[in-house]
């Protein structure tokens, strides 16, 4: 039966992924790269990976068609055709998947415990992690404890994107005259207007109960920020970013993505206070399963605040870009 | 049996060549964009099919079982799926300004238009 449903997700996922290479209409490409996303999250929900199928739901079915959905709507949904090329590419990558389809003659069978990825430091997190740490869910004892200095270096690439998006482009949106109207903010969306509204304090506290129940079930700041993210971007994408300006103010989201990296930085340099490594929670509190309990509450909260408030700057950068492109079609 | 023990593997190759596919060959940058993505989301289910362990449950302890599936790959992949979309917004903005600099996002005008320099 999980063979089954294994080879279904799977050539799901390849029929879309090879439809998307071969239309033409980018609307299409980006609404079937959403299913491509959905379906890869059934796909590591399958797999037992509860954590990932969460960001990916909420990331690659969620966040990242609306921003394409946003640069579409800006650049045009037609493709040209560009058929000089396509035979070279068809070759390279012929050749190449045949490389590596003949190098995974060697790999281990799928799912066979023996393989070398699970002998050596994977037993180590799921017998002693709840000895050391104390928390039932491993992926987050591993994320914010085991290898926080690694989530540290994610969260900072996060923080940079956001930063990279903000000067590419929304600098110099700050200065307008006209206020922004979202295509979407008509009343004829009225049947959008209500769910809407009734969804957004639900998907709010929702992000909220992922956020501090990450260390006892699947979620964490990674998933929290995305879905608390995506509350706020629901109701600009319904009422109009003008409506959402009135309660976020702009330039506390883009302090808010510095202060969850300072957050996570702190609580680090906390540890060698204590006198212990950077990120080494055991001397936080009396005894060291209490200080990692601190801890990891701590820097999910620093991930969770850096992660939605990148995500709400970049919407928001977008949705701006939107709305001028729209007052002046061709701005070159 | 060899079908059953390397599907996976397999299907991850087919796609990450679809995406390698899109990335050379097509012209248009969205596009491109759009098969980065799929590029490394087979890289995702590479390694969430690497971590799978048969029988194995997700891994958050508890007294029902004693087989997990591998949390290390999980752990990994969670934070580059979320680094993934920022570094797509990253791309996507850079598009946006292609445009408003060239007018095009296509390759060929883009490259035409460095040509008139």
């Amino acid at each position: 039966m999980e063979l089954i449903l294994d080879i279904a997700l799977l050539s799901l996922l390849l029929v879309t992924a090879v439809y998307i290479a071969w239309t033409r209409d980018l609307f299409a490409a980006v609404i079937l790269a959403g299913i491509y996303g959905l379906l890869s999250a059934s796909f590591f929900m399958s797999m037992g990976a509860v954590d990932v199928a969460f960001t990916e739901a909420a990331v690659g079915a969620g966040i990242s068609p609306l921003l394409m959905l946003s640069t579409l709507a800006i650049c045009g949904r037609a493709q040209r055709a560009n058929p000089q090329r396509a035979l070279l590419a068809l070759l390279t990558v012929g050749v190449v998947g045949a490389l590596l389809i003949t190098a995974t003659l060697e790999m281990p069978a799928f799912g066979s415990p023996d393989a070398p990825a699970h002998l050596h430091v994977a037993p180590r997190y799921i017998a002693d992690s709840m000895r050391e740490i104390g928390i039932p869910n491993v992926v987050t004892s591993v994320l914010a404890s085991y290898r926080a200095f690694d989530t540290l270096g994610e969260v900072v690439v996060i923080f940079t994107a956001g930063l990279g998006v903000l000067s590419l482009l929304g600098l110099r949106g700050d200065v307008r005259e006209e206020p922004i109207h979202s295509p979407m903010a008509e009343p004829s969306h009225l049947v959008l207007r209500v769910v809407g509204k009734v969804l957004i304090p639900p998907i709010l506290l929702f992000a909220l109960y992922v956020q501090f129940h990450g260390e006892y079930g699947p979620g964490g700041g990674f998933q929290a920020g995305v879905i608390f993210a995506v509350g706020f971007i629901l109701y600009s994408l319904v009422f109009g970013l003008e409506a959402v300006e009135k309660i976020v103010n702009r330039a506390l989201v883009q302090a808010l993505a510095a202060v969850g990296v300072l957050i996570y930085g702190t609580v680090g340099l906390l540890g060698i206070v204590s006198g212990r490594n950077y990120l080494d929670y055991s001397g936080l509190a009396g005894d060291s399963v209490a200080g990692q309990h601190l801890g990891i509450i701590a820097i999910e909260l620093g991930v969770g605040i850096t992660v939605a408030s990148v995500m709400m700057i970049v919407f928001f950068v977008f949705s701006a870009q939107l709305a001028r492109g729209r007052a002046v079609p061709h701005a070159s | 049996m060899l079908l059953s023990a390397l599907y996976n593997y397999w299907v991850v190759i087919l796609l990450m060549m679809t995406g390698l596919y899109m990335v050379i060959a097509q012209g248009n940058l969205i596009k491109k964009v759009i098969g980065l993505n799929i590029f490394q989301t087979s890289v995702f289910i590479f390694y969430i099919s690497v971590g799978k362990v048969a029988g194995g449950s997700a891994p958050i302890l508890s007294q029902l079982t004693t087989v997990y599936s591998n949390p290390l790959p999980h752990v990994l992949i969670l934070t580059a799926i979320v680094v993934g979309i920022a570094t797509t917004a990253l791309a996507l903005a850079l598009i946006l300004r292609i445009r408003q600099a060239y007018g095009s996002v296509e390759e060929q005008d883009i490259l035409a238009g460095d040509g008139q320099c």
